[in-house]
């Protein structure tokens, strides 16, 4: 632009491709001796246990933040020596194609090639379609499909309901920041995490013996009541995480304590958008409140709704960490990513195992075309 | 005017008094249920493996003089535990796989939004449409490309699978900020004789933070709390396992290490807590923008 209209004497752009040079030498030599450095777990062992680990997180954090800006500096370095003409031709691509090679070796050939190899990683002389064959007749991975759709049916349902009640109700009282914090909160939280804070809640002793986990205490506690009424004999308390195929439900909870705060968010912040007019018309004209929520609110906000119905549907078609780390897929309980990972890993299986992605991505794609369409609607992502 | 707002104030104030004792306790058990379980866990994370295992955390709760409390566990998880590498780990693992992906999407955005090239369209389109596909779809070709290359239970290795994962919804995030940015400043910039390169330095990230920081808390929390990524390419030794991976192994030792847990889980809820509550106005703003991700 307005620098090429300078022209440089012939020493002038020497020294200038010369410092190019030194640029990209010194980061080049600069990242490959970091990355030496940190791939030798022996490198900081002098400086004792911990300080080895803290020594090592530095040069990690120095190399690989400042790595990517080196890159770029060395990047940006070269073209500006080149000819006005080639360096404005090349310009634009320093600065996109980092980005699109990256996705493109991280997702579009991945892609590519799981979707390739579920119909050509199978046993010698079977034909394209005999992952897909096997997938469809094996009782595990029938389960597994099977529970992934209890879990779309039942999870985003649950946590939109309660996250649009909490969301209208919550509008009504005081203390309104504090208790959206506390339900908000939740979705700092890994899934691990999350999974571990329900095992507690779920902990079970056998009958007789202080229950240690609060659900079973308070089953056992009201349970108490019915057997003094005499309209039970006895209240068991119940291993919520071992009782084969009910233990789906258990882990949908966690999900929905999860994704609740998410629905709750979004959703009391299209409720705040909808004019205080409408609704103390509708009232004015006799409606009750449940009216007025039914028949003013809740159609104002339908897309919104499907952006929050939709965004955790796909996340729980995905999920994986809280059946991994609860019941590691036994029980009846297994869903379609935990069985890919169990193909990779326990079978060895890849075959098999992209053939579970692809029916991961088939089962996605709809749900992202509605959601697409949705945002579409509203004006937003365009 | 003044009319107008009177009559809003009045209004809005009628709704904020209709809060019957049936709303007042809907909320609160809402509150109690998402707020119970952690409570319980924290409660149990200070008191002697013996106690928490043999009465419930509310006992100790309703009596708390007479119940023994303790750091025992997280001095325990944290000393040989080995749950401060794996929290180092995390460190390592999530401040550059936040800050890369920032830095090509930034630079990305600006590009696809400010400088004209072949393509543009295109490669665009084709980048943000992979938001679609779950990263499921990545894991059994890249393993073998990184078997292949060497790079399973590398960090350069999870940052960059991290990267990856991340770069749709980034370029997608900051594209449409970074393209809403008026145009007269980058003139004013190139007529002052800056390099685009420059413009993007001086200029564009500055006036960018708002948008770089709800992506940035979004992709921090994401990787801190990740599972399967490090469990398929980082892995579960201990010179690289992330904290995800240790609570999950000692949720499976069952026996000896069981009564850490509570701590355990504890120190990996720390740090996104900390960053979510203090940065929690910039996350919602993330989370209203980005909930398109696949």
């Amino acid at each position: 632009m307005a620098q090429a209209v300078e022209t440089l004497t012939p020493s002038q752009s020497g020294l200038k491709i010369l410092r190019a040079l030194l640029v990209v030498v010194g980061v080049g030599i600069a990242l490959w001796l970091g990355l030496r450095l940190l791939t030798d777990p022996d490198v900081f062992s002098g400086l004792g246990p911990n300080w080895s680990k803290v020594s090592q997180a530095l040069v990690a954090l120095v190399l690989g933040v400042g790595g990517i800006w080196a890159l770029f500096y060395a990047a940006n370095t070269i073209v500006e020596v080149l000819p006005a003409r080639a360096s404005d031709l090349l310009r634009p691509y320093v600065f996109v194609l980092p980005a699109v090679a990256v996705v493109g070796l991280y997702l579009i050939y991945p892609t590519v090639g799981t979707v390739a190899q579920s119909f050509t990683e199978v046993p010698e002389g079977a034909g394209p379609l005999t992952n897909y064959t096997n997938a469809f007749t094996n009782a595990d991975v029938l389960i597994a499909l099977r529970n992934n759709l209890i879990w779309l049916l039942v999870a985003p349902a649950a946590a939109v309901v309660i996250g649009l009640a909490f969301a209208a109700l919550v509008d009504r009282v005081k203390w309104e920041s504090t208790a959206k914090s506390f339900v908000f909160m939740p979705l700092a939280i890994s899934f691990v995490g999350a999974s571990v804070i329900w095992q507690f809640v779920y902990a079970w002793k056998p009958a007789g013996q202080p229950q240690i986990g609060i659900l079973n205490a308070l089953w056992v506690w009201a349970g108490g009541f019915l057997v003094d009424w005499g309209i039970v004999a006895q209240v068991e308390p119940v291993p919520w995480l071992q009782i084969p195929f009910w233990t789906t439900f258990p882990l949908i909870a966690i999900m929905v304590w999860l994704q609740v705060g998410l629905a709750m968010v979004i959703l009391s912040a299209a409720i705040k958008g909808v004019p205080v007019e409408l609704t103390e018309a509708a009232r004015i004209d006799g409606a009750t409140e449940l009216q007025a929520f039914f028949r003013i609110t809740m159609p104002s906000i339908r897309g919104t709704i499907l952006t929050v119905y939709t965004t955790i549907a796909i996340a729980v078609l995905k999920v994986f960490d809280i059946i991994f780390v609860t019941t590691g897929g036994n029980l009846d309980t297994s869903v379609v990513a935990v069985r890919m990972y169990q193909e990779m890993f326990r079978f060895r299986n890849f075959g098999q195992a992209t053939t579970m992605a692809v029916i991961l991505l088939v089962a996605v794609i709809p749900i992202m075309v509605v959601n697409i369409r949705n945002l579409r609607r509203q004006g937003i992502g365009s | 005017m003044t009319a107008a707002t009177s009559r809003m104030g009045r209004l809005s104030r009628r709704t904020n008094d209709g809060a019957g004792w049936l709303v007042k306790i809907v909320v609160f058990l809402i509150v109690a249920v998402w707020t119970i379980p952690s409570l319980g866990l924290l409660v149990n994370s200070f008191r002697t493996s013996v106690d928490s295992s043999s009465t419930g955390w509310w006992t100790a709760l309703f009596n708390p003089l007479a119940s023994d409390w303790t750091f025992d566990n997280y001095v325990r998880v944290l000393g040989s535990g080995g749950l401060f590498d794996a929290l180092v780990n995390s460190l390592i693992v999530a401040i550059p796989a936040t800050i890369i992906p920032i830095t090509l999407a930034a630079f990305a955005a600006y590009g696809f939004a400010w400088l004209k090239f072949k393509g543009r369209s295109l490669l665009f389109g084709v980048l943000v449409g992979m938001l679609v596909v779950p990263l499921q779809l990545s894991l059994v070709p890249l393993l073998q490309v990184y078997q292949g290359a060497g790079l399973t239970g590398s960090f350069l290795g999870i940052w960059l699978a991290h990267t990856g994962f991340g770069l749709p919804l980034a370029v997608f995030l900051l594209y449409n900020y970074i393209s809403q940015l008026p145009k007269d400043i980058f003139e004013s910039a190139y007529i002052d004789g800056a390099s685009p390169f420059t413009a993007f330095i001086r200029l564009v990230l500055p006036l960018s933070v708002p948008a770089l920081a709800a992506f940035a808390i979004l992709q921090f929390l994401w990787v801190w709390n990740d599972f399967l990524v490090a469990l398929v390419f980082l892995g579960t030794s201990s010179n690289v396992a992330v904290l995800t991976i240790e609570l999950a192994s000692i949720v499976g030792s069952r026996g000896e290490a069981f009564h850490l847990l509570t701590a355990a889980a504890f120190v990996s809820m720390v740090i996104p807590l900390i960053v979510f509550l203090a940065l929690q106005r910039y996350f919602v703003r993330g989370l209203l923008a980005g909930s398109v991700k696949g």
